[in-house]
């Protein structure tokens, strides 16, 4: 399924929903990032050999400055998600041709996303917000790998 | 066989001892029919799934949520020898219920995120880990009798 039809598959509400989710976790981009991060190297170590060139240990300078790259690209692509392939364009271009990072571990990314949104929202991350979320970084990751091959 | 740390089993000991098993389970199972819908397909006779309200205040996932939840306190008492302990609930699944072994991935992610929306700052990476590892090994031992 293409990306784009991923997208449209949420909702107008679920939209919203993400927008909204999106937009209150800015202030703390770097920590949800970082957290996500560090939960992807515990659970799947393989995905430690994407960041041989950084110091990616807990609170590192690298760790918070990349976990905060990729929550506000998340962030930003949430307040147009129809718009995502324009929005991620020059960011599929660097995954293709220079990170050329694996596609399967963007689920892995997704998933630690999810659980680090659990940790920090706790009974807020409903199963509604959890199903659009899923909703929208499956489509985020297809969106990303659209120039690989 | 699968290797465990003493941190590990503490880990898992410790999660589970804290477990609300009422609470926990049904919000697991009604977790997994909302966020992944087509797994709705293997509980036809449990009444009103038409929504997420309606599954979340539906009594027969409730029930059973609990009775899964149960289901995986074998694997917390026999952590070294989980295929064996496993082996009539995988002949069950495959013979007499026949799931599809995906939907147990499906299932314990949901559970990984509700057990880290309790535990909040608690569920560190290291406690994420060690559970679904052990997650992955009940998925594993359930899957064995498929044929």
């Amino acid at each position: 399924m293409g990306p784009a039809r991923q997208a449209a598959m949420l909702s107008k509400k679920e939209k919203e929903l993400i927008a909204d989710i999106w937009e209150s976790l800015t202030p703390v981009a770097e920590d949800i990032g970082a957290d996500a991060l560090l939960r992807m190297f515990a659970s799947y170590p393989g995905t430690k050999t994407y960041f041989s060139h950084l110091d990616i240990s807990p609170r590192s300078a690298h760790l918070l400055s990349h976990g905060k790259k990729i929550v506000l690209a998340i962030a930003e692509g949430a307040q147009d998600i129809g718009q995502l392939t324009v929005t991620l364009a020059p960011l599929q271009t660097l995954h293709a041709y220079q990170l050329r990072i694996d596609p399967t571990n963007f689920k892995l990314f997704s998933h630690c996303m999810l659980v680090a949104l659990a940790c920090h929202m706790g009974e807020d991350f409903t199963p509604v917000a959890h199903a659009a979320m899923d909703k929208y970084l499956s489509a985020f990751a297809a969106v990303l790998s659209e120039k690989y091959r | 066989m699968v290797e465990w740390t003493e941190c590990e089993r503490a880990t898992i000991k410790d999660i589970f001892a804290k477990l609300d098993y009422d609470s926990v389970g049904p919000a697991a199972l009604s977790r997994c029919l909302i966020v992944y819908p087509w797994t709705q397909r293997y509980f036809g006779n449990f009444g009103n799934l038409y929504n997420a309200a309606a599954i979340m205040g539906n009594p027969n996932v409730a029930k059973h949520g609990t009775i899964i939840l149960h289901g995986l306190d074998r694997g917390v008492k026999n952590m070294d020898n989980m295929k064996d302990t496993y082996a009539e609930l995988s002949v069950l699944h495959s013979e007499k219920l026949h799931v599809d072994p995906d939907n147990f991935k499906l299932i314990s992610d949901c559970l990984t995120i509700v057990v880290a929306s309790r535990m909040g700052k608690a569920f560190t990476g290291e406690v994420q880990a060690a559970l679904q590892k052990f997650l992955a090994v009940v998925v594993s031992s359930l899957g064995r009798q498929y044929h």
